[in-house]
Order: structure tokens, then C-alpha cells, then sequence
């Protein structure tokens, strides 16, 4: 036996099914990556260059800033934004708010029918969306909300889900704490707010960033209840450029649009990464 | 006692009153609304109670269009996204330089907004009279001819639609199935490396068993997403999607309630209620053959 062929022929191997991985995984990376290349080298051609690529160029040598400029004054981009926001913002502040208590009565006090009012919340987890969404968009609309924030933020404002998240981390803390504060004449919003809140917030982190992706992206319950520009959020707004933006087609301008609406959460993500990635796997959907 | 049970409640009271008003309220208003024959949204008064809106609905071309559209799109993306997401996460558990990287790459598509990255692909794809777009580009270097892929044959279209699903909820199955695999005890991967078992051997004998919850998991998700499949149609194909022939049934849904042909609640109730039964079905027989397969 010729060990050392043996050997070379089993390293040889080894390092072929390494090239084969590597050239995979770069693969699919370029195929995720270039969409965004796309939009960003198209964003920063001219509106003349691009029309008059026939074979489309892979790059560019005279990048402008024109589309962005057009992106904001020809179109009411900085209002989607603000909306988008305040949306954001309004809602995952008043999601917060209600599921934590929720989650803090769930876990920390004690009355009766816990059990089973507990079990009658989970089993909400199954309703779909999709099946509300009807007579939610009828109530909205007979309360006369269509065309405003409260309309838009309302429906979205509780997740059996993310109860069922904080309750089952409410839970973890010893007992002996809130005896303790108790003994101390500590009220019970206090501890809420004092021990609790600060001892599970990796938790509450991830709620509310998988909140503020999922309020980034919302499209379409926002396109049901508006169709006041005024009142449009990104989603919507860039489906309203496509269909009636810039007219002409000024597709540059268009992806100008969409790199600035894609930017905050790329970096966000880019920031909060270990966090987001952690957070989507312990509660995420979409898939 | 009497005064925490006073405080519980009214700790509950914003999550409760939400969820009966949002949730439990449109539930059973649904079945009603499905149910109530010739209901005019104006008025607010119908004929009769009966089956009549979900025999509409099932005799709606555009309902069985979207139908069709919508298996299509979940038979051929669910199996396609969870193998290739299987692929990449082995070959990323395998690697240790630039695993990171990778990682935060794949990671990319889960928080961009599925509108806006759609118009991407949109303008990857489509067929204007300036030019026949990157996607024809790359296709004549194989000496295929332009196709509009966005307002061309359907089978082109379909192609455009599936594409862009897999590549929007790739992210979650690669981030679900790396941390599966490497929660795969080490022991078991040692012990079979002192017996000179095969790598294929050990993938199909020990990885594939270790993580068959996951998948199936992935599997069971992958299903019901799919079959609510909207937002990325609107991306690529528009508002209209009855014109595009590319509706699915959640857009079918929604085009009864609301825009051009909209007004009908009964019928998107219907029609959102039999989408239900079909996912509650399938849902069902996967969990009955995930018990054969599935070692917990």
C-alpha cells in the first residue's frame, strides 16, 4: 500500500469539496447581493444613460445624484417616510405597552380563570390574518378611520405571540425578588417597572425590533384603509410611484426611491445584527 | 385575593379589548358575512342565509385562476426553498472562515421591504422597448431568445413569481436550519468518524434525522406562507393582478373587498374561509406524515 498516495489522494478531495462549497455559498450570495447592486447602480445612472442602454452595463463611470433629488421633490417621498415612522413608532410603542401588561398579569399575578384564559389566548395564535382582515377593514371603516393614523395603527397593536414570549420570560424571574419587593411595600407596577422590565429586556429588544420590521413592511392592511396619499406609508408609496410616479417610466428614478426606503433597515440590521438574527429565529416568521 | 383579581383584569383590559374588537369579533363575523346571501355593503342588508357566496366563488374563473396560481406557486417553491436553504446551510456549517459573512449576506433579503426589492426584480426582468432587461441579457448568451418575463406568456411569469418567493423567504429557513444543524450533538457525529462511516452516510443516517423537526417545521411554515402569497405578486405584476393572470387566492381576497371590483365582503369571506380549509387540510396531512418521519 502507498500511504502517501493514499494520502495526497484523500487531501486532494478535502480540498475539492471545499472549492465546491465555497463556489456554492458565493453563489447564492451573488444572487441575494445583486439584486441591491442593481437598484443602487441604476439609482445612480442618468435618466438619458439608462434609457440608452440597450444591452444593460454592469457599471457605471459617470454616477449622478440627480435621481435622489428627483426622488424627493417629484414624488411626496419624505411624507411616506414621516408616516412610516409615526406608524412605526406609534405602534410598536403601543404594542409594548399592552402585551407587557398583559404578559406581567400572566405571569406575576394571580386570579381566577388564569389558566384558562391563558389557554383561550394562545389558542388565538391560530387566526390568521387573513380571515380578520375583513371585517376589520368594515369596522374601520363604518368608525369612519379610513385615512388616518389611528385606523392604520389600532388593529396591529397586540400579538397573542409576543405575550406568549415576555410571559414565558416574566416567568424565569425567581419568585423570592417580587416577595422581597413586596416586603419592601413595593407596588406591583413598580416591580413591573423597576425589575422586570430592565431583567427581561434582551426579550423585549427583540419584540420590538421584529415589530419594527414587520411595521416597516406592512403593505396591506395600510393599502386597505388609505387612499389618501397624505396618509401612505412606504409600501404603498412605492407601489403608487410604480404605477404613477414619475411618469415616463424613469426607472433610475424610481430605484432611487427604493434604495432610500431600503436603507434604515439594512442598517439597522447591519447594527443590530447578532441581535436581529437571534431574535428572528426565536420568534420570526415569514418563510 | 379580591383586590388582585381586581388588578389582574385591569392589566389585561388593553390586550383583551384589542383582541376581542380585532380578533375574536371579525372571527365569527367572517362565517356570518360568508354565509349572508347578497349582502350590499351600502345598505347593510341582504336577501338570505345559504351557500350561495362560496357556489360564486367557486364558479369565479378569476377565484380559479387564482387557485391554480396559488398551488403552483406552493408546490414548486415550498420543496425548491427548503432544499436549496438545506444545501447552503450544510455547506455553511462546514466552513469556518467567512462564515459570518455569508451569513449576514443570506440574512439581507428577510429585512428589506418585499415592494421595493420587488421593483427591482420587476426591472431585472421586464421587456421595454429601450431594452430587453438583464434577465434576456443573460439569456441570449445561451442563445435563448427575449421573453417579457413580466407581461409575456404565463409559464414566464410563473417563473419571475417563484423565483422571487424562494429568494424572499430564503433568509428564514437558512437562519432556522444553520442553528439546527449546529445544535446536532457532537458525540454522535465522533462516534460515527470512529466507525469510518461515509460523509453521505453520516448526513443521511445522522444530520437528517437530528434536524427532521426543524425541517418539518420549515415545511409546515413554508406551506401556509406560501398559500398566503400576496404582496410579492403585487411587487412584480402591479395592483391588477386579475389582468396579469397571476392572482392568488389572499389577492383575490382582497380584490373583492376593496379597489376596482371590490365591495363584496361576502364573497372575500368566502373565499378567505375556503382558503383556510385548504391550509387547515394540508396542514393536517403534514403533521399526519410528519409523525411517520419525524424522530423528536
Amino acid at each position: 500500500m502507498d500511504y502517501e498516495k493514499l494520502e495526497r489522494s484523500a487531501r486532494l478531495r478535502s480540498r475539492a469539496v471545499k472549492i465546491t462549497t465555497y463556489a456554492l455559498l458565493t453563489l447564492w450570495a451573488v444572487m441575494v447581493l445583486f439584486p441591491f447592486y442593481w437598484m443602487v447602480l441604476t439609482s445612480v445612472k442618468s435618466y438619458g444613460a439608462y434609457n440608452s442602454e440597450w444591452i444593460p452595463r454592469l457599471y457605471t463611470l459617470s454616477p449622478t445624484l440627480q435621481n435622489y433629488r428627483e426622488a424627493f421633490t417629484a414624488v411626496p417621498l419624505t411624507g411616506y417616510f414621516v408616516n412610516t415612522i409615526l406608524f412605526t413608532l406609534a405602534t410598536t410603542g403601543i404594542m409594548l405597552v399592552v402585551t407587557v401588561l398583559a404578559a406581567f398579569a400572566f405571569a406575576r399575578l394571580n386570579f381566577q380563570g388564569k389558566d384558562l384564559v391563558f389557554t383561550l389566548f394562545l389558542s388565538l395564535m391560530m387566526i390568521p390574518n387573513e380571515l380578520v382582515v375583513i371585517t376589520n377593514f368594515v369596522t374601520i371603516t363604518n368608525a369612519g378611520l379610513r385615512n388616518t393614523f389611528a385606523g392604520l395603527i389600532l388593529p396591529s397593536v397586540t400579538s397573542v405571540f409576543y405575550i406568549y414570549l415576555l410571559k414565558e420570560n416574566f416567568a424565569q424571574i425567581p419568585d423570592e425578588l417580587y416577595y422581597a419587593a413586596k416586603v419592601d411595600g413595593t407596588s406591583d407596577l413598580k416591580y413591573l417597572l423597576r425589575v422586570m422590565i430592565p431583567i427581561c429586556r434582551p426579550t423585549i429588544v427583540t419584540v420590538t425590533i421584529l415589530k419594527v420590521i414587520e411595521c416597516w413592511n406592512s403593505y396591506v392592511w395600510p393599502r386597505l384603509i388609505t387612499d389618501d396619499q397624505a396618509y401612505f406609508l412606504v409600501s404603498n408609496g412605492i407601489q403608487e410611484i410604480r404605477e404613477n410616479g414619475f411618469g415616463r417610466d424613469n426607472i433610475p428614478a424610481m430605484m432611487a426611491a427604493v434604495v432610500v426606503i431600503s436603507l434604515p433597515l439594512i442598517v439597522l440590521f447591519l447594527v443590530f445584527r447578532k441581535k436581529i438574527m437571534a431574535g428572528v429565529a426565536q420568534g420570526g416568521t415569514k418563510g | 385575593m379580591e383586590q388582585t383579581n381586581k388588578k389582574a383584569w385591569l392589566y389585561l383590559l388593553p390586550a383583551m379589548a384589542f383582541l376581542g374588537i380585532f380578533l375574536v369579533y371579525p372571527l365569527i363575523d367572517v362565517f356570518i358575512y360568508s354565509l349572508e346571501e347578497g349582502y350590499n355593503s351600502a345598505s347593510q342588508t341582504y336577501f338570505g342565509v345559504g351557500l350561495y357566496n362560496y357556489a360564486y366563488v367557486l364558479h369565479d374563473p378569476y377565484f380559479l385562476q387564482a387557485l391554480k396560481n396559488t398551488f403552483i406557486l406552493v408546490l414548486i417553491t415550498v420543496p425548491l426553498s427548503t432544499g436549496i436553504a438545506l444545501l447552503i446551510s450544510v455547506g455553511l456549517s462546514s466552513i469556518q472562515k467567512l462564515r459570518d459573512l455569508y451569513q449576514t449576506v443570506y440574512f439581507l433579503p428577510y429585512v428589506t421591504n418585499t415592494l421595493a426589492v420587488g421593483l427591482v426584480f420587476m426591472i431585472l426582468f421586464k421587456k421595454t422597448p429601450y431594452t430587453d432587461g438583464l434577465a434576456n441579457l443573460i439569456l441570449s448568451w445561451f442563445g435563448a431568445g427575449p421573453i417579457d418575463f413580466i407581461d409575456g406568456p404565463y409559464w414566464a411569469k410563473m417563473f419571475v413569481l417563484c423565483f422571487y418567493t424562494v429568494w424572499v423567504v430564503m433568509p428564514f429557513k437558512i437562519l432556522i436550519l444553520t442553528s439546527a444543524l449546529a445544535s446536532v450533538d457532537q458525540t454522535y457525529y465522533n462516534a460515527a468518524r470512529v466507525d469510518g462511516t461515509g460523509k453521505l452516510r453520516i448526513f443521511t443516517r445522522i444530520t437528517l434525522p437530528m434536524i427532521s423537526p426543524t425541517l418539518f417545521y420549515l415545511i409546515i411554515t413554508g406551506f401556509i406562507g406560501a398559500f398566503k402569497a400576496y404582496s410579492d405578486a403585487v411587487a412584480l405584476f402591479g395592483t391588477n393582478l386579475n389582468a396579469a393572470q397571476m392572482n392568488t387566492i389572499v389577492g383575490y381576497v382582497y380584490d373583492m373587498l376593496y379597489g376596482d371590483s371590490g365591495g363584496y365582503p361576502s364573497y372575500a369571506s368566502a373565499a378567505a374561509i375556503l382558503l383556510f380549509a385548504i391550509v387547515l387540510t394540508i396542514t393536517c396531512i403534514n403533521l399526519l406524515v410528519s409523525r411517520k418521519h419525524v424522530h423528536y
